[in-house]
């Protein structure tokens, strides 16, 4: 799932300065999932504001709500949302740098007389796993390019610091990375698995330079299943 | 003038500090009148918007009172409380609201006397601290 955490209240702050009609959007999916923007957090927010507004003499009005998803046009064809959004001079969105835009843009789609301005309040930080609770880790950079395949299920470009693919670097110690000694050193992750299943055979062939085209390096990537289409 | 008397909202366990307060009562330990018990099942249970919600609707402090650590009934409700207090401390602290507001404090089932001094130890911090800046 999609990763994020809530930027400083300062700067949430400030993006809002000047602004009567304050909307909260939360959005219930991945950011629930990672208590980053999902209705407790909407609560939450909506109450500091609330309080700091009420210190500075401020009159701004609060309002609070969630769509189950931000990042499809499906969960935001709501009549009382749009109605919400149009009312509001500002709205914060707490989805995912996704579900930011795709909100934004739908919301200036379907709303004809006004221009609609839509802010982040999180920083979308990775694609992860929920490893314990409260604790998520990065598992999935979205190269495009899948090899998990050939390393036992662990991921050597996105757990290795330097994406290696042939092995373990110099600086792998203890099974920990050189780069931060609380991170598993990803090649010693998939050297141990590999034995376990029996294909440490796999580390004979030798990789080659990794074509990075299917990555974002290739630019803004779009998916289209044309038999889904009419 | 009449004297500021602090309102505090005290979230208490149902197993520790309820049953001290019961006992306060019996014993007759004085406690400041102006606090409001709300009984939870387990301090666990008290989320971090309760903590807000309490002061952005006016209290001048909020403590949330469980068990001993090691003696939680639910065995770990008292150490999550007191990670949301942490929590919402540095929440207040961002919109400018006094951390001392805010406290967490444990109490056994027959600690009446040490239930009655949290209270009215928070009555007089929060009495130095001055009313909830929100409600002026």
């Amino acid at each position: 799932m999609i990763v994020g955490e809530r930027k400083p209240f300062s700067e949430i702050l400030s993006m809002v300065e000047g602004d009567s009609k304050i909307l909260i959007l939360g959005c219930g999916s991945c950011v629930t999932v990672c208590m980053a923007g999902g209705e407790e957090e909407v609560k939450i927010l909506g109450s500091q504001l609330r309080m700091a507004f009420r210190r500075n003499g401020n009159n701004a009005e609060v309002t609070e709500l969630v769509a189950l998803r931000q990042c499809d046009d499906e969960y935001l064809e709501d009549t009382p949302l749009i109605e919400k959004v149009k009312d509001a001079d500002i709205v914060i969105s707490m989805a995912c740098g996704v579900g930011v835009q795709h909100a934004s843009t739908f919301f200036n789609r379907v709303i004809d007389d006004k221009t609609i301005r839509v802010v982040p309040a999180l920083n979308t930080t990775f694609m992860g796993a929920n490893i314990d609770v409260g604790e998520w880790h990065e598992r999935c950079l979205g190269c495009g390019d899948c090899v998990l395949e050939k390393t036992g299920g662990i991921c050597p470009i996105t757990r290795c610091a330097k994406s290696l693919l042939n092995g373990p670097c110099g600086g792998s110690f203890n099974g920990k990375c050189e780069v931060n000694k609380d991170t598993d050193c990803a090649w010693h992750l998939i050297i141990e698995r590999l034995e376990a299943l029996g294909e440490l055979d796999n580390l004979k062939k030798i990789e080659m330079y990794k074509d990075w085209r299917p990555s974002h390096s290739g630019g803004p990537r779009k998916t289209v299943r044309e038999d889904m289409k009419i | 003038m009449k004297e500021f008397e602090p309102r505090i909202i005290a979230f208490c366990c149902h197993y520790c500090a309820l049953a001290a307060a019961d006992v306060a009562g019996k014993m007759e330990f004085q406690f400041p009148p102006s606090v409001r018990v709300i009984r939870v099942l387990c301090t666990g249970k008290v989320e971090i918007l309760h903590l807000l919600k309490a002061l952005e609707a006016g209290a001048d402090g909020v403590v949330v009172i469980g068990c001993k650590f090691g003696e939680c009934y639910f065995r770990e409700g008292n150490y999550r409380a007191q990670k949301k207090v942490e929590r919402a401390k540095s929440l207040l602290e961002e919109v400018g609201i006094e951390q001392g507001r805010l406290r967490f404090d444990f109490v056994p089932g027959p600690g009446a006397k040490k239930f009655a001094a949290i209270l009215s130890t928070m009555t007089e911090e929060l009495k130095a601290l001055g009313p909830n800046p929100l409600r002026s």
